[in-house]
Formats: structure tokens, C-alpha cells, sequence
């Protein structure tokens, strides 16, 4: 399970930075995205579930919304396809402000968590619902439904009842059923959720395939981090109703702006430091932790600004530390740090093995150890073991937020 | 699983008397258990007779030959059904009783369902009160309701017979009113329980799918409500069918059903007609029911429901559960 944390997906395609991106600076010239949201909030009583959220999502593209339960992500989904108003700010839909358009007159449809396929119908009524709406019956009907049944390879399963079905079957009419009547976004709301692992690592890539085929911009609501960076584009972390980060799945774990997003995508070790030196012109800074480790390393957030005193947590990932037994002959180079520590607990994960080592100077730190052939974690490392933890400069990342 | 041979040596606590299917790997020890057990599946016969046994006697003694004596079996005979169904108060009763518990049916359910969406809309501090009325108006004792309609019809006929010099007066219609008033809170009740239980999400991804609220009904709602309309309306027509304490206090000159004209006739002794009259009226209340349940049934394998939901008699405790 946490094997999976570290991504074997995070080498990313370069079409994701080379298409045309979704973060539209105020005033720029360019397409009119497909969902712009300007200054939206949304208040239940006293809570506020979403905060003066901006974002502009680009036609084409798959977009994740990911964050904890109460973090606004289903709530934002719920104001694109109209089941909710937003207190404040205005929706843009195709550049139309979209603000008390009632769900069945937007273009826009929503694959539900629990699929909400009508039980008293067939598959092909199901998915033919969302034509029949707009008049469009017969031959048509029957033309679109097939083709969107072979779309999602439920070809020939028209007649059946969709609770005689599996839950990935149910999945795929549901995703049918919204596809069918090309709308200008597609919504996902955690669908994947009540699927079993296997089947939802699945049905992630074809999702995943499926909106490449058609074009069609999906918005996909999860908790999922790992389901987030496997299908997405752009990946939207938010938190108590913020956006916290945005951007592409590499970007989000190489470069995390704050401590919540280094700790919710991926796994991260944070040392608490203060900063000793100002930026340089690549915006390395050094800083001292309070048991007197200085590091150096990169400010993650571009907007953020660093001074000489400014309290800073420094983020590193576990895969990118190395440890050593404490009597190898390690060459110590320029930009490496070295820590000595006690390996308090090996997890052998099959294709990794994860340490847990106290050390003096940066208490606990996690390192994960790419388990060779025939090997069983890192050589002559072992629980109790004195050890020597190592790591290159550029894997501090220092989060000013 | 393990084999049940080493499981069951003890009856489950709250297990009933009916269950029969262990019978046969019971052990020695479990002797207690096991008379307990006998016990309480001959009590359960016993009640099963005590209600059933009445109701044959009635029907079987509906085709007893005998002239005279009515609980004296002489043989078998169709001639009180034909004298029944040839006497033509009797088709009048009939046909009065059929009017009124269609036209019962029909009002109640229309309304009740109309009721109960309303209800379901409307906010909680609204609905609240409303839903004790509703509960309160079934348990209240009939006569009290029959007593009630009768003085609010001759009240309100007075003042408006004077005032406007009009004709009105007790017949059919305030039968009908009577009728449909107490069974509009049991359609009301049935449809409510489903309502509530219903999933919001099929309504929202019909208006996701383009569907008007008002398609929205007729095409996601109401099919799924139909069990609860059809068990309803068919509780209705059988309340109004068989009520006898209501239909007295409120009907008038030419509206007897066939309620009160049984009653009428067993002030002079029960006659085989009487027990044929019984038994026509049995037999139209259990087609009633059956239609139902083929309706309810087929709506239910249409759309994958088992258990309370597939039949009209687990809609009616459904509600109560």
C-alpha cells in the first residue's frame, strides 16, 4: 500500500507542461476556458465550505479537485452542475455566467459516487435518458447509446438490468450515461471509491484513455492522492475550502508549496528550521534547525518571500535519502548532507524496503530503499543497526508556507 | 463455514417457533430448547386456526344445501349464491359498495400521494405537526370519526340548505368523503415511508441528464413510487369496502352497502345467504389484493427489489418498521 506513495508514475510526459495550461493569468488572451471560477465562496449556515476559490479549468484537459473530506472539493462540483449556488462570485460555463441556471439546462453532466443509475430501467434506457430529454429518440437515440456502450466496451448489454450488473460494469454505464450527450465538462464525484483496488487501478488508466479519446474536460473529485497523479493533468489541492496548490502531478510532488501538500501527496520527512542565509538568484537559501543541522536547499513557492530569520520547514522525500551502514566508507562530497542515526524499524514492501532511523540532529526521517534482485532491503542494514543517513542538497525542498 | 452439526447445539436466542429447518441436528442436551421450541410451534398453529378456521367455516357453510338450519351441513349447493346474486337488493348493495370504495380509492390515493409529496418538501418544522395528525388520525377510534363526519355533515347541510336553499343530504358522497378522509392519512403514511426512503441522487442525475422537475417525476419518482401508490389505493379500497361503523353513521336513504345490509340481516339470524354474501365479498377483496400484488411484484423484478419491497403486505409493515 504505501509502496504505491512513491510514484512510479511521476515521470510525467512532456505534452502535459507543453499543451497550453490551465492557470490563465487575469487578462490573458487565449481560449475561453471551459469552467472559470471567479471568486467563488460558499457558506452552510456558518461554515464556509469553499473560500473565494479562482480557478479556470482549459477545454480538453483532466482536472483533479484532491483533498481531505471538507476540504470543498464536492462542493465546487456541486456548483458547476448547479446543485448548489454559490454565496458569493459568479461561474462561467463556456463563458456564459452560469448563476441560477437550473442542472437540466447546463451542458454539463456528472458521474455520481454511487452511480445513481435508475433501477427501473434497462442499460440502454439508462444511458439513452439524457437524450430522450432533448428530444432526440429513434434511430438517433439508439445510434448514440450503441456508440457510447462500445465506447466505455459494454457493447451488446443494452437489455440488461444495471443491478443485475458488477460494480465496474455499474461504473461504466454510469460514465455512458453522461458521455452520450457530449457535454461541454465532465464531473466525477470519487467514483472510483466503491471499487474494489484492483479494479480501480483499472479503470483509473482507461478513464484516463477514455478522456483522451473524446476530448471532453473532466473535473474529478477524490481523496485519492495517488488516483490523482495517476490521471491527471492538473491536479487541484485544496484544504478547508483554499486552494492550496496547483499543477501538474510532478509539479505538485517535486515541487510542493507548503507543509499540507508535501504531506498529503506522497510521504515527506519535514525538519523544522530557521533560515540562516537570504535566497540566491536560484532561490537556494540555508537554513539551521534548532539541534544545528544547516542544509540548503530550494524555496519551493515562487511567490513566496524568504528573509534571514523566517521560520521555514525543510520537506525531503523518503526514496530520495539513502542510508548506509555507520562503518561504510562513504565518500562525502560537495552538496551531500550526513546524518547518523539508529534504524528503529525496516518494512520490507517487496520492490522497496522503508526505514524508519532516529537521528540526533533531524529526529525520526523515513528512507525507502529500492530493493535490488535477491535482495531484501538495503545491505547490511537492520533494525537497532547504527547507520548513516545521506542525502543530496536538491532533495531539501524548503516550504516557506 | 464449519458444518451447522457443530453450531447449533443451541437455539439462537429470540429464535421463534417456526423455525424448523435445524430441527434435525439437534442434540440430546438441548432437550429444554427443543420443548420450548415444540411449544411455540403449536401455539403458532393454534393462532393461525384461531383466525383462519371462522373465515372457512363461513365459506364452506356458504355452500350448505340445508333449508333451515344454518349450521347444520347438509350437503353441498350453489343455490345460495344464485338467490344472492339474483336478490336484487343485494346487487344494489353491491354495486353501492363497489361505487364508493372505487371512488374512495381513487380520491385517497390521489390526494394522499399529492399529500405526502408535499409533506416532503415542505421544512421540518412544518412537517412535523403534520405527521403526528397524519399518525393520530389512524389511531383514533372509528366511531369517534364516524361520530365526528356525521355532526360536521348535518351541521354545515343545515346552515347551507337554509342559506342557499339547497338540497344536500346524507348519501353516497358523504359516504365517499368520510371514506377517503381516513384513508388519504394511510396513503399518505405508505407513500411517506417511501419517499423518505428513496435515493435523492436518481432525482439529481435525472436533472443532471436535462430532466424538467416535472419530467423528473413522471419518469424517476413516480415509477419508484408506485409500489407504495398501489399498495395504498388497494388498502383503501378494501378499508372502504368492508367499513361498516362510518358508512352507518353517514349514509342515507338508497345508499346501503353491503356492509350494512349483511348487518341488517343477521338481526334475523345468519342464513346461508348471508355466508355467500360474506364469501362474494372475501373473494372481491382477495382479487383486489392479488391484482395488487402481481402489480407490485412485477414492478419490483423490474427493477431488482426483494424482501418488504416486492410485496404490498411488507409495504404496509415497511411503513410501521
Amino acid at each position: 500500500m504505501t509502496a504505491s506513495l512513491s510514484p512510479g508514475t511521476e515521470i510525467y510526459p512532456g505534452p502535459v507542461s507543453a499543451r497550453p495550461r490551465a492557470v490563465v493569468p487575469d487578462g490573458a488572451i487565449g481560449p475561453t476556458p471551459d469552467v472559470e471560477i471567479v471568486d467563488v465562496t460558499k457558506r452552510f449556515g456558518t461554515v464556509t465550505a469553499v473560500d473565494r476559490m479562482r480557478l479556470a479549468i482549459a477545454h480538453g484537459e483532466f482536472y483533479s479537485l484532491l483533498g481531505p473530506s471538507g476540504c470543498g472539493k464536492t462542493t465546487t462540483l456541486r456548483m458547476i452542475a448547479g446543485f448548489e449556488q454559490p454565496t458569493e462570485g459568479e461561474i462561467f460555463l463556456d463563458g456564459q455566467p452560469i448563476a441560477g441556471v437550473p442542472p437540466y439546462q447546463r451542458n454539463v453532466n456528472t458521474v455520481f459516487q454511487h452511480y445513481a443509475l435508475f433501477p427501473h430501467m434497462d442499460v440502454a434506457q439508462n444511458v439513452g435518458y439524457g437524450l430522450r430529454q432533448r428530444k432526440i429518440r429513434g434511430t438517433e437515440e439508439r445510434r448514440r447509446v450503441a456508440e457510447a456502450l462500445e465506447l466505455v466496451r459494454l457493447g451488446g448489454y443494452d437489455k440488461r438490468r444495471t443491478w443485475e450488473m458488477s460494480g465496474g460494469q455499474q461504473q461504466r454505464v454510469a460514465l455512458a450515461r453522461a458521455l452520450v450527450n457530449r457535454p461541454t465538462v465532465l464531473l466525477l464525484d470519487e467514483p472510483l471509491g466503491a471499487l474494489d483496488m484492483k479494479l480501480r487501478k483499472e479503470m483509473q488508466l482507461e478513464l484516463k484513455a477514455l478522456q483522451r479519446e473524446v476530448g471532453i474536460t473532466f473535473v474529478y473529485v477524490t481523496h485519492d492522492q495517488e488516483e490523482a497523479l495517476t490521471m491527471s493533468d492538473v491536479i487541484v489541492v485544496m484544504r478547508d475550502g483554499l486552494i492550496q496548490q496547483m499543477g501538474g502531478p510532478t509539479e505538485l510532488y517535486e515541487r510542493p508549496v507548503n507543509r499540507f501538500v508535501a504531506d498529503f501527496i506522497g510521504t515527506s520527512n519535514f525538519i523544522e528550521a530557521t533560515v540562516v542565509e537570504p535566497p540566491d538568484e536560484g532561490r537556494h537559501v540555508a537554513v539551521r534547525s534548532a539541534r544545528g543541522l544547516t542544509l540548503r536547499g530550494r524555496v519551493t513557492d515562487d511567490e513566496a518571500t524568504v528573509r534571514v530569520g523566517d521560520t521555514v520547514t525543510v520537506a525531503s522525500r523518503p526514496e530520495r535519502l539513502e542510508v548506509v551502514p555507520a562503518d561504510a566508507a562513504a565518500p562525502v562530497g560537495a552538496g551531500i548532507t550526513q546524518i547518523n542515526g539508529r534504524v528503529q524499524q525496516g518494512t520490507y514492501l517487496g520492490d522497496q524496503t522503508e526505514y524508519r532511523v532516529l537521528t540526533e540532529e533531524a529526529g525520526e526521517l523515513i528512507v525507502r530503499h529500492q530493493n535490488a534482485a535477491g535482495a531484501g532491503g538495503a545491505p547490511g542494514v537492520g533494525p537497532g543497526d547504527p547507520v548513516i543517513v545521506r542525502w543530496q542538497r536538491d532533495a531539501n525542498l524548503v516550504l516557506a508556507g | 463455514m464449519s458444518a451447522p452439526a457443530t453450531s447449533v447445539a443451541r437455539a439462537p436466542e429470540g429464535a421463534s417457533g417456526v423455525d424448523v429447518a435445524h430441527g434435525g441436528v439437534r442434540q440430546k442436551k438441548d432437550r429444554v430448547g427443543s420443548l420450548v421450541e415444540g411449544w411455540l410451534r403449536g401455539h403458532a398453529v393454534l393462532i393461525y386456526a384461531f383466525l383462519y378456521i371462522p373465515i372457512v367455516v363461513v365459506v364452506v357453510f356458504s355452500f350448505n344445501a340445508t333449508d333451515r338450519r344454518v349450521t347444520q351441513w347438509e350437503g353441498f349447493s350453489l343455490k345460495w349464491y344464485e338467490s344472492v346474486l339474483n336478490d336484487t337488493v343485494v346487487q344494489g348493495a353491491l354495486a353501492n359498495s363497489l361505487i364508493v370504495a372505487t371512488s374512495t380509492a381513487v380520491i385517497a390515493t390521489i390526494f394522499g400521494t399529492m399529500a405526502a409529496l408535499g409533506l416532503q418538501r415542505a421544512p421540518r418544522w412544518f412537517r412535523a405537526p403534520f405527521e403526528a395528525l397524519t399518525f393520530i388520525s389512524i389511531i383514533v377510534p372509528e366511531i369517534v370519526i364516524a361520530l365526528a363526519t356525521l355532526v360536521f355533515f348535518s351541521s354545515t347541510f343545515d346552515i347551507l340548505n337554509s342559506l342557499l336553499d339547497l338540497k344536500l343530504r346524507l348519501g353516497f358522497q358523504t359516504i365517499i368523503a368520510a371514506h377517503a378522509l381516513f384513508n388519504i392519512s394511510l396513503v399518505m403514511l405508505l407513500v411517506r415511508a417511501r419517499l423518505s426512503g428513496m435515493d435523492r441522487t436518481h432525482v439529481e442525475a435525472s436533472y443532471d441528464l436535462y430532466g424538467t422537475p416535472w419530467r423528473t417525476f413522471w419518469q424517476i419518482t413516480f415509477p419508484q413510487l408506485l409500489p407504495a401508490i398501489i399498495a395504498g389505493s388497494l388498502l383503501s379500497f378494501t378499508f372502504s369496502f368492508d367499513d361498516y361503523v362510518i358508512t352507518t353513521f353517514v349514509s342515507g336513504a338508497g345508499s346501503t352497502t353491503l356492509p350494512l345490509y349483511v348487518f341488517s340481516t343477521i338481526r334475523k339470524g345468519v342464513t346461508p345467504a348471508t355466508n355467500a354474501v360474506a364469501a362474494v365479498m372475501l373473494l372481491i377483496t382477495l382479487s383486489i389484493l392479488l391484482i395488487g400484488q402481481i402489480a407490485v411484484w412485477r414492478n419490483a423484478r423490474r427493477s431488482g427489489q426483494h424482501g418488504a419491497q416486492a410485496s404490498v403486505a411488507g409495504m404496509i409493515t415497511e411503513q410501521s418498521g
